[in-house]
This record gives C-alpha cells, structure tokens and sequence, in this order.
C-alpha cells in the first residue's frame, strides 16, 4: 500500500514532471520565473490551491457527476469549481492570515488560467484514484512544479547577466534552457 | 479608408504582428504538448480556432448583458461550453486525432490566448470584427503549431504529414519528438520568426523612407 503511493510520488514528482514532461503550467512557468523570490510565492500558492482543487473536483465527480451520469459536464464544472476555489482561498486568507495573502496574493487570479491545476483534476480522473491516491498525486505533482520553477528561476537570474545572442533574448534562450533542463528531467525515465 | 485599412490589418495581425505564439508566448502548454506530428498540431489549432470563433463572437453578441463584475466566470463558461462541444464532436468524429491530443482538448478551457481574448477584444467590440479577430487570432495559432509540428516530425521521424522522405532504418534524431526537443525547438522557431519579422519591418521602413523622400528632391530638382 505504501510501495503505491511511493510509486505515484516518484512517479508525479520526476518522471511525469508535470511542466518539464507533461508540459502543464507553462506559462506560469515562462511567466514568473525570472526571480527566484516571486517563483517560491507562485510554487507555494500553487500547491495549495492544486490540493484543494483535486479534493474538491474529486468530490464533485464522485458525488455528483457519476450519480447523475452527468461526466459530460467535466470540463465546465471543473473550470467552474477551481474559478470558485481560488476565489474563495482569496476571501478566506485574506481573513485569517493577511501575511501569508500579502506574501501570495498576487499570483492566486492568476492560478486560475494555471492549466497545471485544471490538468492535475482531470489526470486523477484519467488515472482513476482514490481519494488517498488523489491528495498524495496532487501533492507531489506540486512539489514537481515547484522544482522545476525554482531550478528554472535560478537558472535565469544567471542567464540575466549573460550575453546572448540578439536574436535569442528573452523568451527563444528561456525555451532552450528549459529543453535543457527537460533533458535533465528525462534521466529519470524508468525510475517508476 | 480608415475603416478598409483597420479591416485589413486586423485580417492580418494574428499571423505574425500579434501571433499568440511568436509574438506574445501565450497559450504555451497545447504549443508544446501536442506537436509531435504536423497533422496534430494543425488538429489542435483548428480545435482551438473553433472554440475561438464561438466565444467571441458569444462575448460580443452579449456583452452588454454581462456584468462588468461577474464577466470573467461568464466567459470561462461560455468557453466551457464551445470546448464541450469541440471535445465531444472530435470524440465522435476524429477519434484517433481526439486520442492523440488526449489532456489537450479539455484543457483548451484555460488556454490564456481564448480568455485574453474574450476579454481584450471581443468585450469591446462589434460582433464582426470579433468573428475576425477571433479567425485570424485562431489561424495565427494553428499556422504556429503546425509550424512547430512540422519542424519536430521531419527532424525527429524524418516525415511529414505522415509521409516518411527517410527509409525505415534511418537514424533521426528522436530527441525532437521527445519533450525537450519541444522546447529547443520552439525557442528556435520563435527566434527565427521574430529575426525575419524584424527584418521585414524595417524593409518595409526602408522602402517607405525611399518612397516618401523621392518626391521631395524631384521638387528641389
């Protein structure tokens, strides 16, 4: 049972990194990781939006969708309970710890157009998970995305200070460089 | 004339000038993800074209019924909707291409270039210039991914269309149709679009100059 879960960690966190090899979350990823200060911020909301969002969407499949046989509304009443998610853990921050929404309150509307998120729903439902299986993937699905947005940040605040070819600038020498460190992701195919 | 002049630059500002793509690095995760071959990228560019043209030309139609306060989740539903459709139709019709783009369709929902713009320009303005808009936005997009499809098919399969041009025992480089070769290779196509855009612009510039300044020294003349 354990040896299971292990598995879908190994297995979401660096074999399917979700922005590395599944190519969700890109332009968060392309967007806020030119500092490593704003990449922790958007890493850290993301996370905690991605795990109410697969538990939520989870519950609404399971004790709405299926009863009714109403799947066919999957795409419109997931966008809709993530939109009303991010709202909601806005209100609710705001409320109860306004330093943890100052520190990310910016990046939460943006979460909401993340199709990381949107993407981690409906892989559980692909992957038929159960509720345990469901928490735990979406947990480290966000760890995944966390590693690759700090490396990438890193990366790029070096890359700052290099010369680059005129053509290259900005967004074309950000791409080549996230190849590259795809590439490096690719090492652990066969791990799980 | 104004109104001819602004139809034609909005005919044609979504293929290169403001290409959702190589201009404005929006709506990535599809752009990526689903190039393998030419035909699935030209798949998922006409699925998002036509989600494209249904929202906006549904924003446009009733923006003025839309509250300023509630717009944002009545366009994500309207976008919902047309990627229902798109999703079930494809399921019907196009099984195999639907298999092959697989995460991709349903997730055209939060594909920031339909979101951006419902919001940008199909909210403010009229319902025919927003059907443009939302074709030429919509056709700037598949001609990137099917750009982007062909470049990875022919190095990494050495085909194209599904037409094999090498024999079966050819060595291609297989890394292009694997997920870092998406990016290397995206990042050298954008830089190869923006280096002949900025080319041409100032081409253009040039010629304009030429043109302007000629009648001039015939005066002095």
């Amino acid at each position: 049972m354990t040896g299971d879960y292990m598995t879908i960690v190994i297995a979401a966190m660096l074999v399917n990194n979700l922005v590395l090899v599944q190519f969700l979350g890109i332009c968060p990823f392309l967007g806020v990781s030119s500092r490593l200060s704003t990449a922790i911020g958007m890493s850290a909301a993301v996370m905690f939006v991605m795990t109410l969002a697969a538990i939520a969407t989870y519950l609404i499949r399971q004790f709405l969708l299926i009863p009714f046989e109403l799947q066919f509304l999957e795409t419109v009443s997931f966008i809709l309970v993530i939109a009303s998610l991010v709202q909601l853990v806005e209100i609710v921050m705001k409320k109860i710890s306004p330093p943890l929404h100052q520190a990310l309150g910016v990046f939460l509307p943006l979460i909401t157009t993340n199709c990381a998120i949107m993407g981690v729903a409906l892989l559980i439902v692909q992957h038929g998970y159960t509720l345990g299986e469901t928490i735990v993937f979406a947990i480290a699905s966000a760890i995944g995305f966390t590693i690759a947005l700090v490396a990438f940040a890193g990366i790029r605040e070096r890359l700052a200070l290099m010369p680059v070819p005129k053509a290259m600038q900005g967004g074309p020498i950000a791409l080549v460089t996230a190849g590259l460190l795809s590439l490096a992701f690719m090492g652990f195919q066969g791990l799980a | 004339m104004s109104n001819e002049m602004s139809i034609r630059s909005e005919l044609t500002k979504g293929f290169f000038r403001e290409n959702p793509v190589f201009a404005m690095l929006l709506g990535m995760c599809p752009v990526l993800g689903v190039t393998t071959t030419a035909i699935n990228g030209i798949g998922m560019g006409v699925a998002s074209l036509a989600v494209l043209l249904g929202s906006n030309t549904v924003v446009a139609l009733f923006k003025d019924l839309i509250p300023e306060k509630v717009r944002i989740p009545a366009y994500i539903v309207v976008i919902a909707s047309f990627v229902t459709i798109v999703d079930l139709s494809m399921a019907a019709y196009l099984p195999d291409l639907h298999r092959s783009l697989g995460l991709f369709i349903p997730l055209i929902v939060v594909n920031c270039v339909i979101l951006g713009r419902a919001e940008a320009f199909a909210s403010r303005n009229s319902l025919a210039y927003s059907v443009i808009d939302g074709l030429t936005m919509g056709l700037g997009f598949t001609m990137a991914l099917g750009m982007l499809g062909a470049v990875r098919e022919v190095l990494g399969s050495g085909a194209l269309f599904g037409f094999a041009f090498v024999g079966e025992d050819a060595t291609t480089m297989l890394l292009f149709v694997m997920p870092p070769g998406a990016f290397i290779a995206l990042g050298f196509l954008i830089a190869a679009v923006n280096t002949a855009v900025k080319k041409a612009k100032a081409f253009a510039a040039a010629r304009s100059r030429a043109v302007s300044t000629q009648p001039a020294t015939e005066g002095v003349n």
